[in-house]
């Protein structure tokens, strides 16, 4: 009889073992979407691209090979077609609160606001990208394809729910972007920028991965749940060798969220790498690693708060200040914004801090906001890239307001937003913050983000300065020599940085007063070459106008945005 | 009765429009003047609005008006504006001075060359919905948002329109004023999340619901010195000026009008809505130091400004002096003071605009220099802008028989109550006022004439600025009762915190609780009284 019931129960228990786990396709649907459309990015390129790599000498120093080829656009296309698709599969996804493919991954608000959040962060980066030497360079689609693969990766990592797939989305979001900031391979700089990137992200991902090696030897599972519930059945809050693992594994997610001390690379990256690959990496990179802490110190670390949380509140601190302090002089707007981005990551730690549902969402509030405010910066400085010869500096928005206020007025607004001015949505951004900071008991982070506030307008007010109360320089009207202004086609990543480009916004101001009758010259002669170039540009003006436009909105009525965020809170079994 | 959206937005709205307005090709060099009229047409109607709302406000009546939505549901912050006797007389001075300050603009174009008039005026109209808002604001959220965003069309007017060094002096100004806006932004929300923590409420930031939600002290005592360094810097009062003489000779000169004439109450206006209403025992924890401070503000404002010899600074001194007296008022904690504080708000605005415009008057006749050591004799050839610099003069120095003269009388009765010592070094200012007004005064008008001197009478143009200005200052001369009389009821409600915080010391713990407050305060008075005697006879 036992024998029988054996044999019969054999082939079920066969099928059990071989059989995968239950894949819901539905949730894995915007997943597929961006995964699938980089292939077809990638396979659509080769077919349509005009030769390829093979174009890219001559299009430096060529200005009609440097004009797009009808054919050429079609990757960019099928990119923005992706990443749209993906944007409704999480739509139509929208409530739903499930873990799928054996609780690997979890489908709920937070995912999901995040998905929509990154997406449209790829979708400006993809804008962004659209005339960029690099997409050009690199044979077409590559770029794009690498792009979506990358936010496949930030996709699966702010669904993890599990060390193993949070160590793939991790790999599956850095390796691309190695890649992607190294693309421009006829700059050094941009070669550089990824060769430290590839370094430093290297060491930064070994030791994510022997921190989860830790969890796991300690608790002896790799679900967040089962992580969790080991903790606290066991009471292993003291245990050593799990509060190092947690150490390693705080490490490793604060390299790729570029966390102070380990935000060293951030802003020689951020300056190498071209234009439209940093603005991408700058917020959705932010976005992911966010939501991946998140997720992990929030759900799977929750009864080891007491001991991550004063060395996160410590992070947070250091990062404030380190990110506020380096970015004072800078003389590279990439720089600048790169320390910035530092600075705000520390803000958004505070939100992690707190593990609160009131922090997760004002975490992901700021995430909004940020990607708002950066875009909206780096496309300004991107379009500035492409239409003077002054690559990232300063001196490149000199008068600016004037010349161009479709462009000033955006970057204005990104200065006074990422600066928490009122009637922005960094102002609504940061007061959520405080208020989530305060009411758990952390008011003193609180104050110490309101100083590092403080301390960026020493930063941000130069550049509304610059724009604003500065003359038109006069170099950018063409009396640049000729060596320069042949680098201009190629000098997307500020390749052709001139020496001027140092010193401080008030050194400048003599030099600036005395020669008014050459800053009438140059406003005169600019808005000719500044119609052409912005008509050349219309994209990336687009991205800047609606960041702003954004920046501003949701500053003013940020009604939706709070209920978009609204549902990130909740689902986390938080208090 | 209109809402007081309009009259908060009306403003802005047309500073949009004046920037937008398509001008046709062959018009393009009279942009200024239809930017200028439209401008001009906005704040003439904010001033209209503003004065049917002061006209139908009822003294005693509390808050009216009272627009009252949700901003932010989650974070418990109300869209709340209303009128009550503590800012509707100030929001009277604001659209006066904005309008008078368009109107100067709109005459100076016509006569200078005039770039990027469409920006100018966005901005002075965005400034002066910032302020309006803040002034009507009836959440603390609310109210640090306006707070802050004024100083930026400020930021941009100054550094793209100022002169001199304008890039330098509108960092440093910012920085100082932002430094305290956002110690108060943290401030606040703390006050908001502290108070929903200590009584388990929901959090809200409405103004009328915080104060019923009192803080512990020790939260209390941080939170005010938050607060009290953002409204010190706005005022700015002693050791936190130190942006104002750059700041000052930076702005153009309508610029400088609203600036000082208005920018400079709000921070004396935060601590009659804010920070006796919600923190009282902290206020008067910290009333010695405040009176401290504003007493050196006193005499230091007074003493430089008597050294100075570029007029604007000596405006921009007596300033730190004036607004001394007013925060006098306010930490005297007597009604008598705090009524006077508010009059000298006023006062003071009406004052020192017509000052700084009759200083650019002056500038122009004496060559281009606001040095008083250029400039003499202006009167012989202009009896009129003499007469009119005159009255004003008089009024800063509080003339009896002038407004200011009933402010301060009114301050230093109220400090003589609380303070008697304190009250008696003040008098010193009062009598270098009278100096320091006078030696402008004299060295510019009178005197020899001084070579660079080419004197001429006011134009109808300036005539017109200066006139309804003076017309309220000499309104406010022969009836300051009107002003007194409306807000009485709300700026005693708006002490009754602070004023039973300072009877409570007297309360000894074992003491019988059925202590009246009367008597308490007349024993706090005695002890007071005993304890400066003693001082005084050491």
């Amino acid at each position: 009889m036992s024998g029988l019931a054996s044999i019969a129960h054999a082939p079920a228990l066969l099928l059990a073992t071989l059989k995968g786990p239950h894949v819901d396709f539905a949730g894995l649907s915007p997943l597929l979407a961006l995964l699938g459309g980089a292939v077809v990015v990638l396979v659509a390129g080769l077919v349509c691209g005009p030769g390829g790599r093979a174009s890219y000498s001559d299009s430096a120093s060529d200005p009609a090979a440097a004009r797009p080829s009808p054919g050429a656009a079609v990757p960019g296309l099928l990119a923005l077609v992706a990443l749209g698709a993906a944007l409704g599969m999480t739509i139509w996804q929208w409530n739903a609160q499930k873990s799928i493919v054996s609780g690997a991954l979890r489908i709920d608000g937070l995912a999901l606001v995040l998905n929509v959040i990154l997406i449209a962060g790829g979708a400006c980066a993809v804008l962004l990208a659209w005339r960029s030497h690099a997409a050009r360079g690199a044979a077409q689609g590559e770029m794009y394809a690498l792009m979506l693969t990358s936010i496949g990766g930030m996709s699966l990592l702010s669904s993890a729910q599990n060390t193993i797939i949070l160590f793939l989305g991790l790999e599956l979001l850095s390796i691309p972007l190695y890649v992607l900031c190294a693309i421009e391979r006829s700059s050094e700089r941009s070669l550089e920028s990824g060769l430290k990137y590839l370094i430093i992200g290297s060491l930064g991902s070994a030791t994510l991965l022997y921190g989860l090696a830790l969890v796991y030897g300690v608790t002896g599972a790799t679900d967040f749940s089962a992580i969790a519930s080991a903790i606290a059945s066991r009471g292993l809050s003291n245990d050593t060798m799990l509060l190092g693992g947690i150490a390693l594994c705080l490490a490793g997610l604060c390299f790729k969220a570029s966390v102070a001390p380990f935000h060293q690379w951030t802003p020689d990256v951020y300056e190498g790498a071209p234009t439209p690959i940093t603005a991408f990496m700058a917020v959705a990179t932010k976005v992911a690693a966010l939501g991946v802490m998140l997720r992990f110190f929030d759900v799977a670390l929750i009864d080891v708060q007491s001991v991550w949380a004063p060395a996160l509140a410590v992070l947070a601190t250091v990062t404030i200040i380190v990110g506020n302090v380096g970015a004072l002089g800078q003389a590279s707007l990439k720089r600048m914004l790169a320390y910035s981005s530092v600075a705000q990551a520390g803000y958004m730690v505070a939100g992690v801090v707190v593990s609160t549902q009131l922090g997760v969402r004002a975490t992901v509030f700021y995430l909004a906001a940020y990607l708002f405010m950066n875009m909206a910066a780096f496309s300004v400085v991107l379009a500035r890239e492409r239409e003077t010869s002054l690559g990232d500096s300063l001196e490149a928005l000199s008068g600016l307001a004037r010349e161009k206020p479709l462009l000033a007025w955006p970057m204005t607004i990104a200065m006074l937003a990422l600066a928490g001015i009122p009637a922005t949505v960094g102002f609504i951004g940061k007061f959520y913050l405080i208020d989530a900071a305060a009411s758990n008991g952390y008011t003193w982070l609180g104050v110490v983000i309101v100083v590092g506030s403080m301390i960026s307008l020493g930063y941000y007010l130069p550049v509304i300065a610059a724009m604003w109360m500065r003359e038109v320089p006069a170099i950018s009207a063409g009396t640049w020599p000729l060596s320069a202004l042949t680098r201009r086609g190629g000098g997307g990543a500020g390749g052709s940085l001139p020496a001027i480009a140092g010193g401080s916004p008030e050194l400048d101001e003599p030099a600036g007063a005395d020669q008014p009758a050459a800053g009438e010259g140059s406003g005169d002669a600019a808005p000719a070459g500044a119609d052409a170039s912005s008509r050349a540009n219309p994209e990336v003006v687009f991205v800047a106008l609606l960041a702003g436009a954004a920046t501003l909105f949701f500053g003013i009525i940020p009604g939706p945005l709070f209920d978009l965020v609204h549902s990130a809170g909740s689902g986390l079994g938080l208090f | 009765m209109p809402p007081l959206s309009y009259l908060i937005w009306l403003p802005a709205l047309c500073g949009l429009l004046s920037a937008i307005v398509p001008v046709p090709r062959t018009q393009r060099t009279r942009e200024h003047v239809i930017a200028g009229a439209i401008a001009l047409a906005g704040s003439l109607v904010a001033l209209g609005l503003a004065i049917w709302v002061i006209v139908g406000y009822r003294a005693g009546a509390g808050l009216s008006d009272v627009t009252d939505t949700k901003w932010i549901g989650a974070l418990g912050i109300y869209y709340k504006l209303g009128v009550d006797g503590l800012n509707a007389a100030l929001i009277g001075l604001t659209t006066l001075l904005f309008a008078t300050a368009v109107l100067a603009s709109n005459f100076r174009m016509r006569t200078e060359r005039a770039p990027r008039a469409r920006l100018y005026y966005f901005l002075f109209m965005l400034a002066e919905s910032a302020v309006l808002g803040a002034f009507l604001a009836q959440d603390l959220a609310l109210f640090v948002a306006f707070f802050d965003l004024m100083l930026i069309p400020f930021y941009l007017l100054i550094g793209i329109f100022g002169s001199g060094d304008r890039v330098r002096a509108t960092l440093k100004l910012v920085i100082y004023t932002l430094v305290g806006s956002l110690l108060m932004l943290a401030a606040a929300i703390a006050t908001g999340v502290l108070a929903s923590q200590q009584h388990g409420t929901p959090i809200t930031f409405a103004l009328s619901s915080l104060q019923a939600l009192p803080l512990s002290k020790g939260s209390q005592e941080w939170i005010f010195l938050f607060f009290a360094v953002a409204f010190l810097v706005k005022m700015p009062a002693f050791p936190l000026h130190g942006w104002m003489p750059d700041g000052y000779r930076a702005m153009p000169t309508e610029v400088v009008m609203v600036f000082s004439g208005v920018l400079s109450k709000v921070g004396a206006y935060g601590f009659l809505r804010i920070v006796l209403p919600l923190f009282p025992q902290a206020a008067v924890h910290f009333q010695t130091l405040m009176l401290i401070i504003a007493l050196i503000s006193i005499l230091y404002g007074s003493i430089v400004a008597f050294t100075q010899t570029d007029a604007r600074l000596i405006a921009g001194y007596s300033s730190i002096a004036q607004l001394g007296f007013i925060t006098l008022g306010i930490f005297s904690l007597q009604l008598q003071g705090a009524q006077g504080a508010l009059l000298g708000m006023v006062n003071h605005g009406l004052v020192v605009a017509p000052i700084f415009f009759i200083i650019a008057l002056l500038a122009a006749r004496a060559g281009g220099s606001e040095d008083i050591r250029e400039m003499g004799g202006i009167a012989f050839r202009a009896p009129v802008l003499a007469t009119i610099f005159l009255v004003v003069a008089l009024a800063t120095l509080a003339m009896p028989g002038s407004s200011n003269f009933a402010g301060e009388f009114l301050i230093l009765l109220g400090v003589f109550e609380s303070k008697r010592v304190i009250a008696i070094i003040a008098f010193a200012g009062v009598v270098m006022a009278s100096v320091y007004a006078l030696r402008l005064f004299i060295r510019t008008m009178h005197n020899r004439v001084s070579p660079t001197v080419k004197s001429r009478e006011l134009g109808l143009g300036d005539g017109l600025v200066l006139a309804p200005l003076v017309a309220a200052l000499l309104y406010l001369a022969f009836y300051p009762q009107g002003a007194l009389h409306r807000s009485e009821g709300s700026v005693d409600s708006s002490l009754a915190g602070a004023r039973a915080a300072l009877v409570e010391p007297a309360v000894k713990p074992g003491a019988p609780s059925t202590l009246t407050t009367q008597q308490a305060a007349a024993e706090e008075e005695e002890a007071a009284a005993a304890q400066e005697a003693q001082e005084s006879a050491r």
